[in-house]
């Protein structure tokens, strides 16, 4: 790079990411000076909402926080009230919980990987151009993109915003004849699912390896989903109510989303996170199919992110195939809750990542205080980090363009969710959005 | 591209992403919807055309900052037809809900220039900043809404109005009525249809995510509600949600509202 040479790239509207984000760079010869990942999208201060609401409206409302993983809020959410109000759903609701999840999953990795992610590997804009060039691939992605979204609708009557879960189980057990149908899509969507495995394995994806510690939770026996305990790959492993203690959330001056730190330093979670540290928890004919497909975990290759999330595709469809194998509908869908004070916790694996809730609860049940924690600004501290390493070994000096695109493809792969990770900012922040939003006045 | 396709564009502004879906969750119609229309400006989809005119722009989410309101004033001077797309940019949606706080006390506590905040202190719906050529209700709209009102506009005719309450949607799906049966605090009777009445049918009670219906009674409900065992502020928060910001909400919960 010659002496002279200062760049700064600037990606005001980043595309294929969920909600509004913008990278901002600046290069010289002595390297990145400055990169940020800003988030200007403006908080909607859900956090403030939810207090003096019940049970009810904290699962409807916090659905609102993400129309792509609102399954994950009401997963979280519920969690947290039942351990205050002391309620313990019966086995079948646990399981259907499950299932329920899985389709998620499906939906929002099918989405990401067809729709946002894999346009980068065919040098296209976006899926409708992918969709000429790999036309076979993008129908069986968003196939699979549908099935997860008739499966969370089995339980939800619709896939986004579902209506489905109360405190204490769901409000309604589907027919019978519906889930054997179900069942029957989902054995018949696992030769897709291997096809696709297979596909994201051959994509030309950078060979990137970095250091990062993995975050995700963990089970004793299930591949995690709904529960667990927090774990890392820097040897932590707490009870979700010790969250608090090693995570932190500081504020960065350019951004609505609040950067997260494990005892002080950046970390990981999402679909490799997950995988890094759950290997153990996955069906043998999974492992078989990424041993062939050439691919192991654990893997400090970022780009891996999308062959995890293939993989936790496959995953999804055959631990929902497995819990609706045998269905019986139950006597009934939910055991009675008494509202009740306490504090509670809740934390499931969203598609994106771990996604921590803490209420406060007063004698009628009621929200008197509440704080979420979600995957994309989790992972914000991250991908700031991966931008400077991927950058600076993808070469500085390459022209604009392609450091454009090369940035942009490293915050994709994240799957960042913008709309998620704004929603939860105290109040206080809002002066620095402010003077954020000023500033680019007249930059956008 | 053919250049006679109508041209259709997709803007997000204060929102969850979820009304969007209701073009992204098409499955393989997707690919049928890009043979229809040209769409020029998607950009969760990476398609990347705002400065463009279209014949149809679809908004998904609320005015909350100066910067949105310059933007959506541009996206409506360049397109023929603006249509909102759901509870948020129709009706201000969740986020709406800051407009009831007591504004000045959460600024003056927070801020050290309160006069400089003031104006990204209310949450707007769309109607509110630009003129709307048709709104499309529901928190989220569904597939079915959009996929019909573009149909009827590449068809030349104006896009129906579904106003009628998610009651008659329960007697035309043959649903049993939770209200009466069951006495669950049901929003059916004052709300919007064109979910398909899913809560009913999911034996719990509507909460009013399609909003406002047409001639509504909220104080007959109210009274209903009431007999039910509910005092007036559970009353009036059955209002306070996706939609609190219409005016029929506003002012019933309003009403409600009070020490009874």
């Amino acid at each position: 790079m010659s002496e002279q040479r200062r760049v700064d790239i600037r990606i005001p509207v980043l595309a294929r990411v969920e909600g509004e984000g913008a990278l901002d760079m600046s290069i010289s010869a002595s390297g990145i000076d400055r990169l940020r990942l800003e988030i200007y999208e403006p908080p909607r201060l859900f956090e403030q909402f939810l207090v003096g609401r019940n049970a009810q409206d904290v699962l409807d409302m916090t659905a609102r926080i993400c129309g792509i993983c609102p399954v994950a809020y009401q997963m979280s959410a519920v969690q947290a009230l039942e351990s205050i109000y002391r309620v313990e759903p019966e086995p079948w609701a646990l399981a259907m919980r499950r299932v329920f999840y899985c389709g998620e999953w499906l939906q929002s990795h099918a989405l990401h990987i067809h729709l946002l992610a894999a346009p980068d590997f065919f040098g296209c804009s976006n899926a409708v151009e992918l969709a000429q060039k790999a036309p076979e691939e993008v129908r069986r992605g968003l196939r699979l993109q549908a099935l997860g979204n008739d499966l969370i609708a089995l339980f939800g009557a619709r896939s986004v915003h579902p209506v489905g879960v109360q405190v204490g189980g769901f409000f309604h057990a589907p027919q019978p004849v519906l889930v054997a149908a179900m069942h029957e899509r989902l054995e018949a969507a696992r030769a897709d699912a291997a096809a696709l495995l297979r596909w994201t394995a051959t994509l030309p994806l950078p060979d990137d390896d970095q250091d990062f510690v993995s975050v995700a939770m963990r089970d004793a026996v299930e591949y995690p989903l709904t529960r667990g305990r927090l774990v890392s790959s820097a040897g932590h492993d707490l009870g979700i109510d010790e969250f608090e203690r090693h995570f932190e959330e500081l504020q960065a001056p350019y951004s609505t989303a609040l950067h997260a730190r494990l005892d002080g330093q950046p970390y990981l979670v999402g679909p490799l996170a997950r995988m890094n540290l759950n290997m153990d928890r996955l069906p043998p004919p999974l492992l078989a199919l990424l041993d062939d497909a050439g691919v192991r975990f654990p893997s400090r290759n970022m780009f891996h992110s999308i062959i995890a999330r293939a993989a936790e595709i496959w995953f999804a469809i055959d631990e929902a195939a497995r819990l609706l194998r045998d269905y019986e509908r139950p006597d009934s869908p939910a055991v009675p809750a008494t509202p009740r004070a306490g504090i509670g916790y809740g934390c499931s694996e969203a598609p994106r990542g771990i996604l921590w809730h803490r209420y406060a609860t007063d004698t009628n049940g009621n929200v008197t205080e509440a704080r979420i924690v979600p995957p994309t600004s989790q992972n914000q501290a991250r991908i700031e980090e991966d931008l400077r390493t991927s950058l600076t070994r993808f070469g500085l000096d390459r022209p604009d363009a392609e450091l454009r695109l090369h940035g942009e493809t490293v915050i994709r792969n994240y799957d960042p969710c913008i709309s998620c990770a704004t929603h939860f900012l105290r109040l206080k922040v809002d002066r620095v959005v402010e003077e954020v939003k000023t500033k680019y006045k007249g930059e956008l | 591209m053919s250049v006679d396709k109508p041209k259709v564009s997709v803007h997000k502004f204060s929102s969850c992403d979820g009304c969007q879906l209701a073009f992204l969750n098409l499955g393989e119609d997707l690919l049928a919807l890009t043979g229809l229309v040209d769409i020029r400006h998607f950009a969760e989809a990476g398609i990347l055309g705002e400065e463009e005119p279209v014949d149809v722009a679809f908004i998904e989410g609320s005015i909350s900052t100066p910067e949105d309101l310059e933007r959506i004033k541009g996206i409506r001077e360049r397109s023929r037809f603006l249509i909102t797309i759901g509870a948020c940019a129709t009706a201000g949606g969740v986020q709406a809900l800051r407009n009831l706080a007591d504004a000045k006390a959460w600024t003056a506590a927070v801020y050290a220039s309160p006069e400089y905040i003031s104006s990204l202190d209310k949450v707007m719906p769309i109607r509110e900043a630009v003129p709307v050529d048709f709104e499309l209700w529901g928190c989220p709209v569904n597939s079915r809404q959009v996929l019909a009102a573009l149909r009827d506009l590449l068809f030349g005719v104006a896009p129906i109005d579904e106003r009628d309450k998610v009651c008659m949607e329960c007697k035309r799906q043959l649903a049993v009525c939770v209200l009466v049966t069951e006495g669950r605090p049901c929003m059916g009777p004052v709300t919007r249809t064109g979910c398909g009445a899913l809560c009913p049918r999911f034996g719990r009670a509507c909460y009013a995510c399609y909003g406002p219906a047409e001639n509504l009674n909220t104080e007959a409900l109210g009274q209903r509600l009431q007999g039910l065992g509910l005092v007036g502020h559970e009353i009036a928060q059955h209002y306070q949600t996706m939609n609190n910001h219409t005016p029929q909400f506003r002012a019933a919960a309003q009403r409600w509202d009070k020490p009874s």
